[in-house]
């Protein structure tokens, strides 16, 4: 057993790092602020090859292995929890296209999402239906040469800007999967804002009325919509978000250094009351914990394991933890200053807190552990 | 198709700690199938078989009893070696 990143990953994650603390650290909270990412950065890192690092060279993507997709998503995750949320639906509906795809949708989409040229999100929440989404009220029905798409989708990360979605609906009373470009007469996008955390990560609803899209956007076959497609898709988020937590937890102890390293109370710094020590001491383990998960999981992932979702699962639920224990108590170390818009820690915890809540809730990662572990 | 039963048995005996599944009982009909199941399954049969499991072989008939399973394999694997 070996657990050191190759000398390619290293590099990888240097540049990653780079970009991160030149691109997006000195504006995300501007960004949680206006609540939007400009497209110019999102442009940015379509150049760097970022939205399509999980894309195959075939496909002009870059090709990285789990482990280095990992390490990406865990570095913009330190920096801007709302654009790392771009990299987790934007890679989910191609991570989905890449190993459910047809031939044809393959050759028309995935160059373009490599590219950047195509923003994807997914579309799977609605007003009704969260966890259960077996249940998807949306429904599809064929008329021959089109489906007819009815329904509402709500929470649907970057739905403002996406160019296409991946959109779960009941076709024969059997949950299905279609790609709907945004353009489609019979969709409406609605943006949401107001939200507690990822705030820039541009939520729309979408409503579709009577939305016609040809036969061959249907993913997949009819009634394998949740069970392999949308598994598939929450599978890469889940690592995606894992990985993203880990960057939060990261940017707290960044923070935390900092602070506990220039803030004097009762005529010592901070770092030198042991409360304090006790607080970051607790963020370096949990956060080595984490990032050890995400580790194996990207590992598991990149073997082709089938022990990979599982861990996933369980690394999605301990980072996700991690990071908002991690952000409250960098909130509590800054104090006053931690509440204010000043700093960047109570961002931190808004964002950290909404990773408890999607790609399945923290709940639904325990249920799903538990199955797991005393079987059917 | 027959050495095929094995590694499935083995896998499948994982999840199914309460039930011998016999090789041509239903695993859907069941009603414990979950798309954390249905996932490893997928990844279970690609990394045992060295195959890929693709869109066109998106059918519940092909994942619902171990025999089903094993025939998917031994068609896959002839498809394979032709190409």
């Amino acid at each position: 057993m070996k657990i050191e990143l190759t000398l390619e990953q290293k590099d990888n994650q240097a540049a990653f790092r780079d970009f991160v603390d030149r691109e997006i650290i000195p504006d995300a909270d501007r960004f949680d602020l206006e609540e939007s990412i400009p497209p110019e950065l999102i442009q940015k890192l379509g150049r760097e090859g970022y939205l399509g690092a999980l894309l195959p060279k075939e496909f002009g993507g870059k090709g990285l292995d789990a482990i280095a997709i990992g390490l990406l998503n865990e570095e913009v995750g330190r920096g801007c929890s709302s654009l790392r949320s771009l990299l987790t639906v934007h890679g989910m509906v191609a991570q989905t296209l890449l190993k459910w795809g047809s031939k044809s949708q393959q050759k028309y989409w995935l160059p373009r999402l490599a590219s950047g040229r195509v923003i994807a999100a997914f579309g799977l929440s609605e007003p009704n239906i969260g966890s259960d989404a077996k249940s998807v009220e949306t429904t599809a029905t064929s008329d021959g040469s089109f489906y007819v798409l009815n329904g509402q989708k709500k929470w649907i990360t970057f739905g403002q800007i996406a160019d296409v979605f991946l959109i779960f609906a009941q076709c024969e009373g059997k949950p299905s999967a279609f790609l709907v470009e945004s353009d489609r007469p019979g969709l409406s996008i609605q943006p949401i804002s107001g939200m507690l955390g990822v705030k820039a990560s541009m939520l729309a609803q979408l409503s579709l009325n009577e939305c016609q899209i040809p036969q061959e956007n249907l993913v997949g076959r009819v009634g394998f919509g949740v069970s392999h497609i949308a598994a598939t898709a929450l599978d890469y988020g889940r690592y995606s978000v894992a990985c993203g937590c880990v960057g939060i937890a990261q940017a707290c102890l960044e923070a935390c250094t900092r602070y506990a390293n220039q803030r004097k109370q009762f005529g010592v710094y901070l770092k030198d009351h042991q409360l304090i020590q006790q607080m970051v001491t607790e963020i370096i383990i949990n956060l080595k914990a984490a990032r050890l998960l995400c580790y194996q999981a990207g590992y598991l992932k990149h073997i082709g394991d089938p022990r990979a979702i599982l861990e996933t699962s369980i690394a999605k639920y301990f980072a996700s933890k991690t990071a908002t224990q991690a952000a409250s108590d960098a909130v509590q170390i800054h104090g006053a200053n931690g509440c204010s818009s000043e700093y960047s820690v109570q961002r931190y915890l808004r964002d950290a807190k909404i990773m408890e809540i999607i790609e399945g809730s923290n709940q639904i990662q325990q249920v799903t552990i538990a199955n797991y572990h005393f079987g059917f | 198709m027959e050495k095929h039963k094995l590694p499935i048995k083995t896998f499948l005996a994982k999840f199914f700690v309460n039930h011998e599944l016999q090789d041509n009982e239903d695993i859907f009909a069941l009603g414990f199938v979950n798309s954390l199941f249905a996932m490893q399954l997928v990844l279970f049969i690609e990394q045992e078989f060295s195959i890929a499991i693709e869109n066109e072989d998106l059918d519940f008939e092909n994942f619902k009893t171990i025999n089903a399973i094993a025939g998917l394999v031994e068609r896959k694997q002839v498809l394979l070696a032709r190409t």
